[in-house]
């Protein structure tokens, strides 16, 4: 079983965000905290991992963006995924109609000298955009069937068995592979790259492609902090003394 | 005239649709409503009462419960038929993939998680929707003939607009391949346990609780509030909790009226996923922590101390 992985390098978010002086990016300059993957693409890899193990077959990362996307390429060949493909960017954004063509393209390409891909792996949205639609919009290119917000997986005889939580219960859904699944934070819990499995990685190969970017149809004007109400917050009190306090806020607020 | 693709769940409505009837509302007077599935039926009068003119029941023998790319293509149906000028619904799950999956057929863009829109004649609607899980706003335009769209949680309160609904059952032309990927089967559920999304009260807890016995407190105090326990990324990873309860951008986002922050800092990506509750109270040795510039009121102690004292004087409270 081949198996694409989709990630995508974004920013560390710290506990503050800086704008750059036009306002159509974050400042990672001045804000520096590093770069790094979603939780649900970092999910995603492990679980791309753990089905290679268990059924043989390959494991691609594909990235589109900057050439640094290499590094987060170059954490997940550390934990067990074969190879990497940059889709290179100048930086700009792309929106999820032109991404998710460019992924499907690489998706297309498959495997040198050992086939065609059967499964696709992505986070159900990016950390930074959220736009909940490059998975769909490759399963449609495609035409293979796509299942979202998975959060159990389960491959037997070219089947995918998909468990999504809803409220309190898990729906149940069976695809045929090939297909597209995205998946959630929660799925598994990544496993850390090991000092042998970052050395392997060294040697693992990285391609890059150069990206076409198509003119955007959601297009990014600027971004903006959202007004927070400036609080800070009432002090009750210290340790338990203040739990009076507390339950006359509980009285209050009417939830005794 | 606008289009909401309604997201029910066995004919029980998400409550969150309602909000994206009235953002549509706000938008157009007009605004119809799609709901899939026979079993939607009894959402009629709940949309009405919101201001739906108009409920267009899909009805299919092979729409038994969620089928998402279904779902879409009975929504372009509709498109066809009546060119509205938005086809919008919940930021759910559902709605975000019924959106997308509309947005692929029509081969149009689709604006997720959006606070505001502005439509236009000329076809360049203006929205602003979040990033970040809401740390972000941006502003965008969609270069698209029919704005999709998907409202962000909470952004919107529901209002009451009755209207006197009519409902319209069609067949929906679907192929084989439309209804390749449903729901077969469910499995879990029926703890009783009250879900996070819906809780008044959340007690939450966060690397401050240490352990998976030190919830024990939070677990009692839950229930004597009648709500749910919740907690932070760092206490799922560690296994102390399931995944399930666990709030914030990449969780579950709640709205509840009380939300308890035990041992919780309160970084962006957890907050992203709380900030929407009423009343935040934070619980933490740490009087510096990000929390405190989000939380209503504070307690700066230790957790193990103050939980335990909590749980007794809020029994003794209740009688």
């Amino acid at each position: 079983m081949n198996i694409a992985v989709c990630v995508k390098r974004v920013p560390l978010s710290g506990g503050r965000w800086v704008l750059n002086a036009d306002s159509t990016d974050i400042d990672t300059e001045s804000s520096f905290l590093g770069f790094t993957l979603s939780p649900h693409e970092e999910c995603a890899a492990e679980a791309a991992v753990q089905l290679v193990e268990a059924n043989g077959g390959s494991s691609t990362v594909i990235s589109l963006g900057v050439a640094e996307s290499a590094e987060q390429i170059r954490d997940l060949l550390a934990v067990g995924i074969d190879r990497g493909v940059v889709v290179e960017t100048d930086g700009t954004e792309w929106d999820p109609q032109a991404t998710a063509a460019a992924l499907t393209e690489q998706v297309r390409a498959g495997v040198p000298d050992a086939g065609a891909f059967d499964l696709v792996l992505l986070g159900t949205e990016a950390a930074d955009t959220a736009d909940y639609q490059v998975g769909i919009r490759m399963a449609h290119a495609l035409g293979w069937p796509v299942v979202t917000n998975v959060k159990g997986l389960t491959i037997s005889d070219g089947v995918a068995r998909c468990e999504r939580a809803v409220g309190s219960h898990r729906e149940v859904y069976e695809v045929a592979l090939p297909a597209v699944i995205t998946v959630k934070d929660g799925i598994n819990i990544p496993r850390y790259p090991s000092v042998p499995g970052r050395i392997k990685a060294r040697k693992k190969p990285i391609d890059t492609v150069a990206g076409e970017h198509p003119a955007p149809r959601l297009e990014k004007v600027r971004l903006e902090l959202p007004e927070v109400e400036e609080r800070s917050a009432t002090v009750l009190g210290t340790g338990a003394d203040a739990v009076p306090a507390l339950v006359d806020v509980f009285r209050q607020i009417g939830v005794i | 005239m606008i289009v909401v693709y309604a997201d029910h769940d066995l004919g029980i409505l998400d409550p969150l649709s309602l909000q994206a009837v009235t953002a549509a509302k706000a938008l157009d007077a007009d605004v119809q409503v799609l709901v899939v599935g026979a079993d939607g039926r009894s959402t009629a009068d709940e949309l009405g009462a919101h201001g739906a003119t108009v409920v267009h029941l899909a009805v299919h023998d092979a729409l038994t419960d969620y089928t998402p790319l279904a779902a879409a293509r009975a929504a372009q149906q509709l498109v066809t038929e009546l060119s509205p000028q938005a086809v919008i619904s919940a930021g759910t799950p559902r709605g975000n993939e019924v959106l997308a999956h509309l947005g692929a057929l029509l081969d149009a863009p689709m604006s997720a998680d959006t606070v505001s829109i502005t439509l236009s004649a000329s076809g360049d609607h203006e929205v602003v929707r979040n990033r970040w899980g809401g740390n972000l706003l941006e502003t965008a335009i969609v270069h698209a003939p029919v704005l999709l769209a998907t409202i962000a949680p909470h952004t919107v309160t529901a209002v009451e607009s009755p209207e006197s609904v009519t409902m319209r059952e069609f067949t929906p032309a679907l192929d084989p391949i439309d209804t390749a990927v449903r729901v077969i089967d469910r499995t879990g559920g029926g703890g009783g346990g009250i879900g996070l999304a819906d809780a008044r009260v959340i007690v939450s807890g966060g690397r401050g609780v240490g352990s998976a016995e030190g919830f024990e407190s939070l677990d009692q105090l839950a229930e004597l509030l009648g709500g749910a326990v919740g907690c932070s990324r760092v206490v799922t990873s560690a296994g102390w909790r399931p995944h399930s309860e666990q709030v914030g951008q990449t969780g579950t986002k709640v709205a509840p009226d009380l939300y308890i922050a035990c041992g919780i800092s309160g970084a962006t990506q957890h907050i992203a996923g709380c900030r929407s509750a009423k009343t935040i109270i934070a619980i933490n040795t740490d009087k510096d922590a990000p929390i405190m510039g989000f939380a209503h009121y504070a307690v700066i102690g230790d957790l193990h101390s103050v939980m335990p004292a909590l749980v007794e004087a809020t029994r003794a409270a209740k009688g």
